[in-house]
């Protein structure tokens, strides 16, 4: 059997469906929440890539970077606001992140 | 001679009190800075109202003499939607009869004043509203349209409830005169349902205009019912001259009024204000003409009035209420007259009882002045010795009232019982039985009354309530008068006082005799007063047997009124001077009847008890139940406690964890992206 688009196409949805449960399963630590994001944008990722292989559009590549550049700006500044909040509240537990609480 | 009158004449009538009393009342009072005295209140106020009466007596010669008529608009007040509101002057033989009655009864009023509230701390503030009184009168009786008549109702409605609690601080007052105001407004409620209804179905307030109308008006029917719409609008329009002129059930505040001074009593409780629903209904008489359901009512309101309230006279032991519910009794003959179509007749009783019930009113004020403020007749007697010009007119006036032929009352009364008798509608014999068995009533009250007071033994030393009680029942007041007797008898009251009595005694007497001719049988109505002559024939068969005032005087020789009257005389005359017994034993046999006379039929039980008490427990039960039950409670409080339930089940989905947050987006985008890629094909 010969690896087509829908084998690619499958495996980066597993991988979304991975980092969506990693979001709300997830109580313990704040660091696991984002890698799930980076987890999901790689997966997002994979979807062009197999989509401008298969199709022979060389868009899909040239967008992959742009993805991994707002990746990268992202999680930096999502590692800033984790090192202020363990200031702040000495912690990363996500359960205690409940002050918005209605 | 012209044959209209002039236009600046006729609004000085109404204008020159209403300055008088402009003046006496801003000026007079603590309102204005109490800048002029008693004199000068009283002397501006009676140059008003003389003016007046001088002016309405050349416009009557006008009138009467020269034929001069006058219908015309003075002032547009406004236009709504094409109805007129305007201010005019309708003059006719009608008019100019009572504005001659209204303005002479009040000059006679004004200077008896001068008298009989010199003591009074608000003499000003009295002569301000008989003026402002005169002037509210005299703007109704000239009107030309039904706005300004309302205006003028409502006017003298005010003014009567200010002068009857004059004397605010007397609790009894202030019920009386709330009393007046609020039995007025029922009254009024009916009137204004019938003006409506004109104004709906005519389109226009204007006599003139609606009297034009009114034959086609005569063939609709009200919508909805089997009834006429002419009757219903008549039942209206009458309703309010029941308030206004004290008919069965709405008179119970006319008794009550008598809280007021004795000169508002002879003013507006009989010679003017309560003639208002009379004069009304005969200047509406093109109208009245078309239901004869409306003057079946008519005549039998009136003729229970007439009756029921002349058995309420017999047990009164206060003066000023024997009076009342003569002057009752009395409109209840002019409404049996209208009932009859015999317009004219009521119109004439109007004037010849507005000056003989005028005359005994400030007589009975005369005798409370010389007795020291008492009223009650059990504690008078023999007064003629004493006060022997009072003696003289109040016997003028008490044989006009009673219907001594060729006096003025006799005219009037008899003519009203010819008129009943004539008439052929189906309540008349009711009320021929109930006019006739009046006439003996009458005089037996009318000569308890003045036995009572003029004759027999002097009793005024026996009065248990002696002159020291009566103190607070007249505001702030002197001790004694300040005419320096210490002996308690009673004294002749001064000229101001009497004069009055003596000019409204002539008109009492002659007055009849003179003007039935013209008035009844004459030209003198005939623009003002429409009658249907073929469905009514009452007035014309009346007049076919009449042949002069000196040959009705010698005919009455020959019917039952005036042995009636008589043998009211002899009875009262018997019963109090002669075998002071008897009553006493006539009240020990009649007990039961008795206290329902007493009670006043119970209807003022019923009015206090039933209406009054269910009126305030509805405000209290709408009050509990609709405002703070359904308002509050249900609608205002139910609204932010379902706020608060719906919130706090709402509220369990902001839980604060970013998490939840970041699922949820992500859930709705899946649930956008299966609509948009599946459904949305």
């Amino acid at each position: 059997m010969t690896v087509s688009l829908g084998h690619f196409l499958a495996v980066g949805a597993i991988l979304f469906a991975i980092s969506v449960v990693g979001i709300f399963l997830n109580r313990k630590n704040l660091i696991v929440l984002l890698m799930a994001i980076e987890l999901m944008l790689l997966a997002v990722n994979m979807n062009f890539v197999a989509f401008s292989h298969f199709l022979g559009d060389m868009h899909g590549q040239v967008f992959v970077f742009f993805i991994l550049t707002v990746a990268a700006a992202e999680s930096a500044i999502g590692l800033a606001i984790l090192v202020l909040l363990f200031r702040n509240k000495s912690s990363i537990s996500v359960e205690e992140l409940n002050t918005l609480k209605g | 001679m012209s044959t209209t009158l002039s236009a600046s004449t006729l609004l000085a009538v109404p204008l020159a009190p209403l300055l008088g009393s402009a003046i006496a009342g801003i000026l007079g009072t603590t309102f204005g800075g109490n800048v002029i005295g008693r004199r000068a209140s009283h002397t501006f106020t009676i140059l008003g109202v003389l003016v007046a009466f001088i002016l309405s007596a050349m416009t009557l010669k006008s009138v009467a003499v020269d034929g001069a008529r006058f219908n015309e608009t003075i002032y547009t007040w406004m236009v709504v939607g094409g109805l007129k509101m305007e201010i005019g002057f309708l003059v006719d033989g009608l008019t100019a009869m009572m504005m001659v009655v209204v303005t002479f009864v009040s000059l006679m009023v004004h200077l008896y004043t001068i008298g009989y509230m010199e003591e009074d701390d608000g003499y000003n503030r009295f002569f301000a509203y008989i003026s402002l009184f005169t002037f509210s009168m005299l703007m109704l009786v000239m009107s030309n349209n039904l706005l300004q008549l309302f205006f003028g109702w409502e006017a003298v409605g005010l003014v009567s409830y200010l002068l009857i609690g004059f004397w605010f601080n007397k609790p009894t007052a202030i019920f009386a005169n709330m009393k007046a105001f609020l039995v007025n407004r029922v009254g009024d409620f009916g009137f204004i349902l019938g003006i409506g209804l004109i104004v709906a179905y005519a389109g226009t307030m204007n006599y003139t205009e609606v009297f034009a109308k009114a034959p086609e008006l005569g063939t609709l029917g009200f919508p909805g019912t089997d009834w006429m719409l002419i009757t219903v609008i008549c039942i209206c329009l009458f309703i309010g001259a029941m308030g206004k002129s004290a008919q069965f059930p709405l008179h119970v505040w006319l008794p009550d009024s008598m809280e007021g001074p004795t000169p508002i009593s002879a003013l507006i409780h009989a010679a003017t204000m309560v003639t208002a629903g009379i004069f009304m209904v005969a200047r509406m008489s093109p109208l009245f003409e078309l239901s004869d359901t409306a003057l079946n009512f008519i005549l039998v309101i009136g003729a229970i009035t007439a009756l029921f309230m002349g058995f309420l006279g017999i047990i009164q032991n206060d003066i000023k209420r024997v009076v009342a519910y003569s002057t009752l009794s009395q409109l209840g003959y002019m409404t049996v007259a209208l009932g009859a179509s015999a317009y004219s007749v009521a119109v004439f009783h109007l004037m010849t009882h507005a000056f003989f019930k005028a005359l005994l009113f400030l007589a009975a004020g005369s005798v409370i002045m010389g007795l020291h403020h008492n009223q009650d007749i059990r504690w008078m007697g023999g007064v003629r010795k004493y006060m022997p010009i009072t003696w003289i007119t109040s016997l003028l006036g008490t044989l006009a009232l009673i219907g001594t032929p060729l006096f003025s009352g006799f005219y009037s009364k008899d003519s009203i019982i010819e008129a009943v008798h004539f008439s052929n509608l189906p309540a008349a014999g009711f009320a021929h039985f109930a006019v006739l068995a009046g006439v003996f009533v009458t005089s037996f009250y009318s000569f308890r009354l003045y036995f009572l007071v003029f004759h027999g033994k002097e009793r005024y030393d026996q009065n248990p309530d002696a002159h020291h009680g009566h103190h607070d029942d007249h505001g702030d007041h002197h001790d004694d008068h300040g005419h320096g007797h210490g002996d308690g008898k009673p004294h002749e009251s001064p000229w101001v006082v009497t004069v009055p009595l003596l000019l409204l005694a002539i008109p009492s007497v002659v007055i009849g005799f003179i003007t039935i001719q013209p008035m009844l049988f004459g030209d003198f109505f005939k623009d003002a007063i429409t009658i249907n002559t073929a469905a009514h024939p009452a007035m014309v068969k009346f007049g076919e047997m009449f042949h002069g005032p000196l040959a009705m005087a010698t005919h009455a020789l020959s019917t039952a009124p005036l042995y009636l009257a008589l043998a009211g005389a002899v009875c009262a005359w018997y019963m109090y001077l002669i075998n002071p017994a008897v009553p006493a034993a006539i009240a020990r046999a009649l007990r039961p009847l008795i206290v329902v006379l007493e009670n006043k039929y119970y209807l003022d039980w019923f009015n206090e008890n039933v209406l009054a008490r269910g009126a305030r427990a509805l405000g209290v039960g709408l009050w509990k139940g609709g405002d703070r039950g359904v308002i509050e409670g249900g609608v205002v409080n139910a609204s932010w406690k379902l706020v608060g339930v719906v919130s706090s089940v709402v509220r369990r989905a902001q839980t604060g964890y970013l998490y939840h947050y970041a699922l949820m987006m992500i859930v709705g985008v899946l649930l956008f992206m299966t609509y948009f890629v599946w459904l949305a094909k």
